[in-house]
């Protein structure tokens, strides 16, 4: 087994000469380093872990969050998972996001990889991504009420009924809510498309 | 009309753009972009997904890659059930190698207790591990060199993954959803004779794939549309957070089992292919040459299996010897409170990542004492796979979506859970 502990040490103080105050709370829980940072620092912090050469935390793993309930005061953390593939080390990233202001910024334009995993967060537990370019329900259906995977969505929740979908919004998925399909027809290359409809 | 002019495309997910050279074409022909919906139940689509692909003529300009169609809610139900009850929803993940899914979960509660398993279960887990592993290569080939025409190769990889199929239906009783592992160990141990029966298997495994071989890696048919399609960098696929084969396609050395040895996987001497450019034909190179390393490790563990226990004697763990439970108090009460309560590791948080057959199969589970998790997570690599499709399939045309797809081998239950 490789010697995690003291990689996670010497991770620590590499961390804290690069960001600095940005790192609010450090601890090495089972040989990995766990650091909490303030969700106005995330950028900054993310950013750095990036960018910094001797991080190099290159490949981000994972997006997750936990929902605390009644267990601590801001009720979700935000939990991301970095791996550094030049220098195999891991780091753990908290953040504390409130349950009156569920809303963190996004990490896509870091990691192109965030895309998926923050629509996943957003689904499973309400959280926001700020600056996320296409947040919208991933595993669940734009219709369904709540967020599942916080503690207060029963174990086998009953949904309504929603209505049958208009077959031609259906089939040609034109009316998905996707903002950049219509840019595109309305960029010049398809103009036909609106008079043609309306002639239908 | 443009006449056939670069024209910038802006495409929002992402920030990704792109150039199309639309047709130029007469005032009363069509010029407008056509949407394809592909899915959600498509034959060439071998995982319930959609693609809604918008086309100019034959090319891609954009498309929305729809998941989630298999979401049952693995992680609601692991937060209400106790540890080891997890392991045959492991089972329903990657349902092509189960067993790595079954060893990754209990690699992650092992890590939250500080356990570590006695050596004979390491190797079990890594002989099993590997034949899921060239099982998992075998049907993503396998389908995908069918949906390019290539039938017979299919054939041969089907025989060749119930050879090893038989060899997993062996030691755990069930072919797919086998449910092996245990939180401190594994079930059971091999069966007498299974080694002269896995050297047997793994020679008819070998002469198939020679054949399988002959029959693509040099076929014009086969390269012509495998090569150059999707081509990823090094540097994108890390962005786009890519691991196992895609990113070992696209020259990145990286392999879990080598960079962060786990279950004793530094006593093996195996190589890790890469690609060199990182299009579909790379992948399919590297998933090619990885079967046959898997089936060296497997061999060397199989030599090297060394004697004692398969799991760990915690009675608080593992469930105590039945005699144990009949004839003595101790052994009786142990008992009941790990079938009544559970595996109880300590408060905490932990993610434990293994190298799954597609990729980083990653656990992250947070304790808070009692014998259920309090959360349970999987970062499955068949999900952010899905999240790279859209930039591979940009730009390409609607027929090189079928090899891509298959390239990525999106198992469904690991990509929705």
């Amino acid at each position: 087994m490789v010697d995690t502990k003291s990689r996670s040490i010497e991770l620590l103080e590499i961390l804290q000469k690069e960001c600095g105050e940005g790192v609010q709370d450090s601890v090495i829980e089972l040989g990995d380093l766990v650091v909490t940072v303030a969700p106005e620092d995330l950028t900054k912090v993310l950013t750095t872990c990036k960018n910094s050469p001797s991080l190099a935390f290159n490949l981000l793993s994972d997006i997750t969050a936990v929902d605390w309930m009644d267990h601590r005061d801001d009720r979700f953390e935000v939990v991301y998972q970095l791996l550094s593939i030049s220098k195999l080390w891991r780091l753990t990233v908290k953040v504390a996001v409130s349950e009156s202001k569920p809303e963190i910024p996004s990490v896509v334009s870091l990691w192109s990889g965030a895309n998926f995993l923050e629509r996943e967060v957003w689904d499973m537990f309400g959280i926001r991504f700020q600056g996320h370019p296409d947040l919208r329900r991933i595993l669940m259906y734009e219709e369904f009420v709540g967020h599942p995977l916080r503690k207060d969505y029963p174990l086998q929740g009953k949904q309504p009924r929603i209505p049958l979908r208009a077959p031609e919004v259906e089939n040609t998925a034109r009316n998905m809510t996707r903002p950049d399909l219509v840019t595109i027809r309305t960029k010049g290359r398809a103009q036909g498309i609106e008079s043609q409809s309306s002639t239908k | 009309m443009n006449d056939g002019k670069l024209l910038e495309v802006d495409v929002g997910v992402g920030g990704i753009s792109t150039s199309v050279r639309p047709r130029a074409l007469g005032d009363d022909l069509h010029s407008e972009t056509m949407v394809v919906n592909l899915g959600p139940a498509h034959p060439a689509t071998h995982g319930t997904i959609r693609i809604v692909a918008e086309l100019s003529g034959e090319k891609i300009v954009d498309a929305d890659i729809d998941v989630g169609y298999l979401h049952r809610g693995f992680e609601k139900m692991s937060e209400n059930v106790d540890y080891n009850q997890v392991m045959p929803y492991t089972d329903r993940l990657n349902y092509v190698s189960p067993a790595i899914n079954n060893f990754g979960w209990c690699l992650t509660i092992e890590k939250l207790l500080e356990v570590e398993v006695p050596k004979r279960a390491q190797y079990i887990r890594v002989i099993l591990s590997e034949i899921s592993r060239v099982a998992d290569h075998l049907t993503c080939l396998g389908a995908s060199a069918m949906e390019l025409g290539a039938f017979t190769v299919m054939l041969y990889m089907m025989e060749a993954r119930e050879d090893l199929w038989d060899l997993i239906e062996e030691v755990t009783g069930a072919r797919l959803t086998v449910s092996y592992g245990r939180v401190g160990g594994v079930k059971d141990d091999l069966t007498p004779g299974f080694a002269d029966r896995a050297r047997a298997a793994f020679k008819k495994v070998r002469a198939h794939l020679v054949n399988c071989d002959r029959l693509l890696t040099r076929n014009r048919i086969f390269i012509d549309r495998m090569c150059d399609i999707a081509v990823i960098s090094a540097e994108e696929a890390i962005n786009m957070s890519l691991t196992g084969p895609m990113l070992r396609g696209s020259g990145v050395k990286h392999d879990l089992r080598k960079a962060t040895p786990y279950s004793s996987y530094e006593d093996f001497e195996f190589d890790v292919p890469v690609g060199s450019k990182g299009d579909n034909y790379d992948r399919f190179l590297v998933r090619f040459a990885e079967m046959e390393e898997s089936l060296k490790i497997c061999e060397q563990a199989l030599a090297k299996l060394p004697e004692g226990p398969i799991a760990i004697s915690d009675p608080h763990v593992v469930l105590v010897p039945k005699d144990e439970v009949y004839n003595s108090i101790d052994g009786m009460i142990n008992h009941f409170e790990l079938v009544m309560y559970g595996v109880k590791p300590p408060k905490g948080s932990v993610y434990n990542a293994i190298e799954g057959a597609n990729g980083e199969l990653g656990f992250y589970v947070v304790s808070d004492g009692t014998g259920r998790p309090y959360r349970a997570h999987v970062r499955s690599p068949s999900f952010i796979h899905m999240g790279a499709m859209r930039k591979m399939i940009l730009g390409a045309n609607i027929s090189d979506i079928v090899p891509t797809f298959g390239m990525i081998n999106m198992i469904g239950g690991e990509c929705d859970r």
